[in-house]
């Protein structure tokens, strides 16, 4: 088999029984990296990449125990940080930026001996859902260059469709882990709010952004986000429970699963054809078929950009060019400095929602519009609260459809439509997984969303994989 | 002109916490290090950092609410104040607006009469300094103080004058001191002022436009500021000018407040909780658990020393200002229980060698030798003057009083024959004298008592001197 086509959990093994050196499997990648340049998935490759493997592999050779991602090389996202790396969160602001410490993904990451080979281009400052909206270029869909990889993590999500890493890392906020794995044909997870630690991933919006591992199959997923996930003493928000062995909860059957169906998210959907033959398949497979109702899952949607801009506002206030971030070279006083260089370092997505979170936290509209919007988002949390009583996951599309030509969607309003089915599992803090369920129209894949309620990344991946692994397109 | 209008006052009172370390991060909380040396990625807002929150500030925040009569939240909350300025390294401050940890209390001034309400008491992080160079080097940034913990405390605009301000201001210091919460170095920035005022016609209900003061770094500008910002405001309203709401920084070399913003170009500070921070839960166990390490009040201690020392309520006062002062009375009285006597001594003999600043203040002397020198007086061991000298002998000295007493000679080591004597002896010396005592009787005692005292250097009890003069002098 070839090296492109191994698992993560396969190369691991393979590395650990010395069937293949690490720094070979880094090579293979750098060197993808390299032929497929013009997706341009990937912002820059770490060069210190292959001399790390072959420490890897010395050690290995010594006998020493190492982790269980030992030589493995995976992408991080733009904006995740990586001690004396560039994160530029595909900014010109922070386009010479290196990080000062690690996050603490990325210290997981490294004590599992995992190899981070390069940073993967995003949207700016991750908002954004087609990697447009990046300061070095959009990233193109692995599988058509013509069509967009999604966003925000569509570097992340391109880069392992293209197979320029077997993994890599992207972050959710209201989708920007699954809509993009949808659109590459690859498996994202956002996990529940808290189970990953945002300690070192450079904030857009604090309360709903989540690290999701981006993979080829559910089993790697899962052993990645064991992997990520914890407590973190740096991060007050992250949850005090035990992270289970997901793989452990990974059991083949699907009998008797209660698998939910919104109705309000039916009637939402462009195509039912398709998603309706996934239901009758999970009934085929023995699962048990719940309808269950959201009534208010379409406010999320105006909640999210009520709350994300608000939010993002006042993460980005210190992008101010006074201590790091470019500084504007005609600035001559404090406030050019700041009145400058924010005008020349930010894109117009980014300038559009600092107005967006301005206008809604001004004094007179903050009650009318972030306090209405944190109420419906507890309103809405009790609706999935409620829904989950009657099911174990919710499976809904991940997006309207394919993937969308480059340049198709200019419409700001249309491109936040994008985010509709992600986005509730952001504003209900509970986990959601994007799978590969077939192609469409265009040949090009179609994601299927499983959500469970807080905590269920177990029953997520349960079903997944036994959708992976036994669902076959009939048409 | 005065007298036809009332002054409303109100204070926000600002004080670093006395923490090991910052509030949201782990580095340390200290004063006067090197620029830039205490920071770290939280406190110098770099990219993906995550503030945690030190609870030993919240205890702290928590204890200086009981100091202060405030009640204590359930639940507290942190909210970002956005604003844009150099020395805010997130362009955030983390602070409190709707869920402070504290809110009510408050303290009396002009003697108890009068109680100046508070509105809260909350927990937030001081901002950096600005290091203004030379133009060649331009403004600097020293994130040090950046992440300190802060309380601000709110009162109601229930104050009237300059004088009551102060008081308050004292209270609320001393409160902190006494409680070990604060140090309240005014010098080094650890306790800042801003004053709200506004006047109105007498008796009016009606309030009239406040002006914020800012920049008041000591008791001294307070007062000038608050009787300067009143006398232009009454000149207005007397020229029929309007006083305009607005900011204003009060600069203490030319004793003038100049207009910072008014109220049409001041911030909107987009207030909203800070996703990066749980709410604190306040359990009342550990409400009550904070109660018990609350010292004695300046307050309770002023009414323990009237009330059980005897003391008047002047002494009460001066000796419960200082804690410092306070602290050393109290510990004298384990060594010589006799409170009014210690007092007196403490009055008339320590105060006067105490060099007090806003920063310091230093006793050069030890409780143990103090006390012991008054035992000694009361016993009859040491004269009145040679205990006088003897206090200031102790200053700076690891010996004892009784050994310097003793090395110095100073003890009353002379028998009732010695002392009879000598004042025999001066009596045969100053027969004009004596021939003046038969006239003036009582003034020309103190002159032979004197020339006794002096002979037995200081050494001879003076009343038994005194009824021996009286007897011999016939």
């Amino acid at each position: 088999m070839e090296i492109l086509d191994l698992s993560v959990i396969e190369l691991a093994e393979k590395i650990k029984a010395k069937e293949l050196t690490s720094e070979e499997v880094v090579k293979v990648y750098l060197k993808q990296i390299e032929d497929k340049k013009k997706l341009n998935a990937v912002i820059e490759a770490f060069d210190d990449a292959i001399e790390i493997a072959r420490s890897v592999d010395e050690r290995i050779a010594k006998g020493e125990k190492l982790g269980r991602l030992a030589g493995v090389p995976i992408i991080i996202k733009d904006n995740i940080l990586y001690e004396g790396k560039i994160a530029s969160c595909a900014s010109r602001f922070l386009k010479d930026y290196k990080a000062q410490y690690s996050s603490t993904v990325v210290k997981k990451l490294l004590k599992e001996d995992a190899i981070i080979i390069g940073r993967a281009n995003m949207d700016e400052f991750a908002m954004g859902s087609s990697t447009e909206k990046s300061y070095y270029g959009p990233t193109l869909n692995a599988l058509d260059e013509t069509r967009v990889p999604g966003g925000s993590s569509g570097g992340s999500a391109s880069a392992v469709a293209g197979k320029l890493a077997p993994c890599s890392l992207g972050t959710d906020t209201g989708g920007s882990v699954r809509q993009p794995s949808s659109y590459n044909g690859v498996v994202g997870i956002k996990p529940t709010y808290g189970k990953v630690s945002r300690f070192g991933v450079i904030a857009f919006a604090s309360s709903l952004d989540q690290v999701g591992p981006i993979t080829h199959n559910v089993k790697d997923n899962a052993l990645l986000l064991e992997i990520l996930a914890g407590n973190d003493e740096n991060d007050e928000t992250t949850l005090n429970v035990e992270v289970p062995n997901y793989l452990s909860m990974i059991t083949g059957d699907i009998k008797g699963a209660r698998i939910g169906v919104c109705n309000q998210v039916v009637s939402l959907m462009k195509d039912k054809e398709h998603f309706n033959s996934l239901v009758e398949w999970f009934k085929s497979q023995g699962a048990v078929i719940e309808y269950v109702d959201i009534p208010d899952i379409e406010l999320c949607l105006p909640v999210y950009y009520i709350l994300a801009p608000a939010e993002a506002t006042s993460n980005l206030g210190r992008f101010d060019g006074v201590k790091y971030s470019t500084r504007a070279e005609s600035a001559e006083n404090v406030n050019e400095i700041y009145r400058k260089s924010r005008s020349e370092g930010f894109g117009e997505e980014v300038k559009r929602r600092i107005m967006l979170g301005n206008f809604v936290l001004s004094s007179g509209y903050f009650d009318a519009y972030y306090n209405k919007a944190k109420k419906l988002q507890q309103k809405i949390k009790k609706q999935f609260a409620e829904a989950f009583k009657k099911c174990d996951v919710i499976i809904t599309p991940t997006t309207f459809g394919e993937a969308f030509k480059l340049g198709e969607i200019t419409d700001p309003v249309q491109m936040y439509m994008e985010d509709i089915f992600t986005i509730s599992a952001n504003i209900a803090s509970i986990p959601a997984i994007s799978i590969p369920c077939g192609k469409g129209k265009n040949n090009m894949p179609l994601g299927l969303q499983i959500l469970a309620n807080e905590n269920e990344e177990g029953k997520i991946y349960n079903v997944a994989d036994y959708f992976e692994n036994n669902y076959k397109e009939s048409n | 002109m005065n007298d036809k209008y009332d002054v409303v006052i109100g204070l926000e009172v600002h004080a670093e916490l006395k923490t090991n370390s910052k509030v949201f991060c782990a580095c340390a909380n200290k004063y006067g290090s090197e620029p830039n040396t205490n920071c770290c990625p939280i406190c110098i807002g770099l990219p993906g950092a995550l503030p945690v929150l030190n609870k030993q500030a919240v205890k702290s925040t928590i204890k200086a609410g009981l100091c202060m009569g405030c009640e204590i939240n359930d639940i507290a909350v942190f909210e970002r104040k956005n604003y844009f300025y150099p020395d805010l390294s997130k362009a955030y401050q983390i602070s409190q607006l709707v869920k402070p940890i504290c809110v009510g209390g408050g303290v009396y001034v002009n003697n108890g009469t009068k109680f100046i309400r508070l509105d809260r008491i909350h927990l937030e992080e001081d901002a950096g300094k600005l290091v203004h160079k030379s133009e060649q080097v331009g403004t600097l940034i020293d994130y040090n103080r950046g992440g300190v913990p802060l309380i601000e405390m709110v009162s109601m605009p229930d104050m009237s004058n300059a004088d009551e301000a102060i008081e308050f201001l004292t209270q609320l210091r001393s409160n902190l001191i006494y409680a070990g919460i604060a140090e309240c170095k005014m010098e080094q920035g650890g306790m800042r002022c801003d004053v709200n005022i506004s006047i109105k016609k007498k008796g009016s209900t009606e309030l009239g436009t406040r002006t914020e003061m800012k920049n008041l770094n000591s008791f001294k500008s307070v007062a000038r500021a608050i009787e300067y910002e009143t006398q232009r405001q009454i000149e207005l309203v007397e020229n029929g000018e309007t006083v305009l709401q607005e900011t204003r920084r009060w600069d203490d070399e030319r004793g003038k407040s100049f207009s910072l913003r008014t109220k049409e170009t001041s911030q909107d500070y987009r207030y909203f909780p800070d996703p990066d921070l749980l709410s604190v839960k306040i359990e009342r166990s550990l409400v009550d658990e904070i109660k018990k390490t609350i010292p004695m009040l300046p307050k309770q201690r002023k009414e323990l020393y009237i009330n059980e020392y005897g003391l008047t309520e002047y002494d009460a006062d001066v000796l419960t200002t200082d804690k410092e002062i306070s602290d050393f009375y109290n510990e004298c009285l384990t060594v010589y229980k006799e409170p009014k006597k210690v007092c007196n001594w403490v009055m008339t003999e320590l105060l006067k060698y105490v060099e007090k600043t806003e920063e310091n203040i230093n006793i050069p002397i030890g409780y143990e030798n103090f006390a012991n020198i008054i035992k000694m007086v009361d016993s009859n061991q040491i004269g009145q003057s040679n205990a006088k000298k003897l206090i200031e002998m102790c200053f700076g000295t690891e010996k004892t009083a009784m050994e310097l007493a003793k090395e110095n000679n100073m003890l009353n080591d002379i028998n009732a024959d010695e002392v009879e004597e000598m004042v025999k002896k001066v009596i045969a010396d100053n027969p004009k004298a004596v021939e003046d005592y038969k006239v003036n009787g009582d003034k020309v005692l103190t002159f032979f008592l004197g020339q006794v005292m002096r002979l037995s250097k200081g050494k001879a009890q003076a009343n038994v001197v005194r009824e021996l003069l009286i007897k011999l002098l016939g």
